[in-house]
């Protein structure tokens, strides 16, 4: 604690405005991708020259539910699975906002499912980060419905028999007009697209592909944070515009990453805007 | 002393207007500020938000349809944190899912309203039978410790006013308000008179107005209740729904969740008495007091009317807000009268209440809805708790 203080006093770290200082040291495991999804995300904002006193971020409930917690913007850490809904609403109820949904996959996809796929379909402005870390970390390592066929977790202790998500194809099926997706060694790319996504009107989605050091690394045997991290890198092929139907992850297989969608739709606001405009003129 | 604004008189339809109840909410909530309407289709619901999407064009408010009812209170909740006021309606299986959103709006400290169109459950029951079953699920429906405030309107006149009252008691204690109407209530059309926006008081947010670096987001005021600020202004605050600190900071220690809680349940509960209402007749001399709450209310009155024609001397005690509960004027009256008698359109909910409150001092019958209304049952309570020579045990309920 006392280096930690040295430390603080002398150096200025060029984050030190982005984040909340005073809330770390973090909760997250040695090894975990989540704080790289961060930084990557800071270092976006700055380069996207977005006034940061108009940004809103929004997390749900997990290990990435806690990121609203560490930036220092207007957060807010919600309900699980409900981060895109309380988004909807402060978008809608500011449309200058900026906001974005920095979550995990078990509470984007599974408990939130349903708003991730609604929230696409109106295409509501909006920029969603999910972390893939393949499991339910924060409660102990249950299985995920990203949890790739044969994989072990504390409940599925014989492998997964359920088939996974493919996020990129539901956010890409569900109408998003911007999807991508990385792995945490991934930075450089990553932090391009979150700046292509933060600029890009309607839903935007990006998937980092994060290890869990703690429970998916250790019921699977799959060596420490960096070596998962490494793997994930190593064993990804960039295929920028591949069809999402492609982009299943199987049990250590490869990993597909890259931009795939970005197209233009009216976003929510935009049509709700010309409906107003019309409804006031009478022209229906 | 606060100061109350004037209506934003965008929003006031002034006038008198034949209106259902679903639509005389609406222009009270417009009325009182409401900006943003999150709502998913129910019936006997449905007129409201119809009626809220015809006016919104003028008044310039928001609405959106959610694709259920967790997600309308979330994004009801996200709406209020940018300043606007915000409101959803719903009925019993909404009502059922926004207990998730209603525990968050008590932790956030977020104003809010929801108004519940109470049908019979449980479950899906029947969607356009009137009912009174939520009465309970709206004080303890969602997990954890807290205190809420909900009103009880009987007209699509209180329809209005109830709606503008919920409003100012949200932003006034940063506490969901609940309007827990009916479908009686809410179908049955009637006059509705809506004053000029100079007469309509609204209860302004309590904004944060000190340094920008020393907002806490739950720092509270002399009075208990922490000002705001909105999202977008530069403050850059964090809330969490997890146990916090003034900072608005996760502490899970046993301390600090006395530290967060208590005042929840504090913030209400040392201002009760500016918050309960209740609307009296006749209960001077009374010697049996009908405590009503919505529709039934209707009914209570009339029965009043009757019972004293044929010489029982009978009061009316109607709660405006039915949480919290009147505890001290009932206690009060137990101590004076003979028999409350209770009509509630379920299977006795708020009646567990006023037996609590009469601490054994006054018979308490409870009076069920049947299909043939309630007026010849109140009646017959009335003659019958009139011949009981002692307080009974429990609540009494005659049958035939």
């Amino acid at each position: 604690m006392t280096v930690l203080k040295a430390v603080k006093s002398r150096v200025k770290h060029p984050m030190d405005n982005l984040l909340r200082m005073d809330r770390i040291p973090h909760i997250w495991c040695p090894g975990c991708g989540i704080g790289i999804a961060v930084s990557a995300f800071a270092a976006a904002l700055d380069k996207a020259k977005i006034d940061l006193d108009k940004v809103a971020i929004v997390s749900g409930i997990g290990c990435t539910g806690r990121v609203a917690g560490y930036v220092k913007i207007d957060s807010f850490h919600t309900t699980h699975g409900r981060a895109i809904a309380f988004a909807t609403g402060i978008k809608l109820g500011n449309p200058e906002i900026k906001v974005v949904v920095f979550s995990g996959d078990g509470d984007l996809i599974s408990i939130g499912g349903n708003h991730f796929i609604h929230a696409a379909r109106r295409n509501m402005d909006m920029l969603v980060i999910c972390v893939n870390n393949f499991i339910y970390a924060m409660t102990g390592g249950q299985v995920a419905p990203t949890t790739p066929l044969k994989a072990y977790a504390t409940t599925s202790p014989f492998g997964c028999v359920e088939p996974p998500f493919n996020i990129p194809y539901i956010a890409d099926s569900s109408g998003a007009v911007y999807v991508a997706r990385w792995t945490a060694l991934h930075v450089r790319r990553l932090t391009n697209s979150l700046v292509e996504a933060l600029n890009k009107r309607g839903f935007s989605v990006v998937e980092v592909i994060s290890p869990c050091a703690m429970y998916y690394s250790r019921i699977n045997r799959l060596g420490d944070g960096l070596d998962m991290m490494k793997f994930y890198h190593d064993n990804a092929e960039i295929k920028h515009g591949e069809d999402t139907k492609n982009l299943d992850i199987g049990f250590q297989t490869k990993i597909i990453v890259g931009k795939f969608v970005d197209r233009e739709r009216p976003s929510y606001l935009e049509s709700y805007n010309r409906w107003l405009s019309e409804m006031k003129d009478g022209t229906p | 002393m606060r100061r109350l604004m004037r209506a934003d008189p965008k929003g006031v339809l002034t006038g008198v207007h034949s209106l259902n109840g679903n639509q005389a909410c609406v222009e009270g909530a417009l009325a009182a500020g409401c900006r943003f309407l999150a709502a998913y289709p129910i019936v006997p619901a449905i007129e409201a938000w119809e009626w809220f999407l015809e006016r919104a064009k003028d008044v310039g408010a928001t609405f959106i349809q959610m694709e259920d009812e967790i997600s309308a209170l979330a994004a009801v909740l996200g709406a209020s944190w940018t300043g606007k006021r915000s409101m959803t309606i719903t009925s019993g299986p909404g009502f059922s899912l926004m207990m998730e959103h209603l525990g968050l709006a008590v932790m956030l400290e977020t104003p809010c309203v929801i108004v519940d169109v109470q049908r019979v459950g449980p479950s899906i029951g029947t969607p356009d039978r009137p009912a009174q079953g939520d009465m309970m699920q709206a004080r303890w429906g969602s997990h954890g410790d807290y205190e809420i405030i909900a009103l009880s309107p009987s007209s699509p006149q209180e329809m209005f006013d109830f709606t503008i009252k919920a409003f100012n008691l949200s932003e006034r204690y940063r506490v969901p308000v609940m309007v827990m109407a009916d479908r009686e209530v809410a179908h049955r059309k009637e006059e509705v008179v809506i004053p000029p926006p100079s007469e309509i008081m609204v209860e302004p947010r309590r904004y944060y107005r000190g340094a920008k670096s020393r907002y806490l987001p739950f720092k509270r005021d002399r009075d208990f209740v922490p000002p705001m600020v909105d999202i977008g202004d530069g403050y850059r605050f964090h809330v969490t729904g997890l146990t916090h600190d003034d900072r608005g900071y996760p502490i899970m220690t046993e301390e600090c969740q006395e530290y967060n809680v208590h005042p929840l349940v504090r913030k209400i509960r040392r201002y009760v008495d500016e918050i309960v209402q209740v609307q009296e007749a006749d209960t001077e001399d009374a010697e049996v007091v009908i405590i009503s709450y919505g529709a039934p209310s209707r009914a209570a009155l009339k029965a009043m009317g009757e019972a004293r024609r044929s010489g029982v001397k009978v009061g009316s005690l109607k709660l405006v807000t039915v949480w919290p509960f009147p505890d001290k004027r009932v206690a009060e009256l137990a101590k004076k009268v003979k028999a409350f008698v209770v009509p509630e359109m379920n299977y006795g909910q708020m009646v567990l209440e006023v037996e609590r409150c009469s601490h054994g001092r006054a018979n308490v019958v409870f009076v069920p809805y049947e299909e043939k209304g309630f007026e010849d049952d109140l009646l017959s309570a009335i003659r019958k708790v009139c011949q009981e020579k002692k307080v009974r045990e429990g609540i009494i309920q005659y049958h035939g």
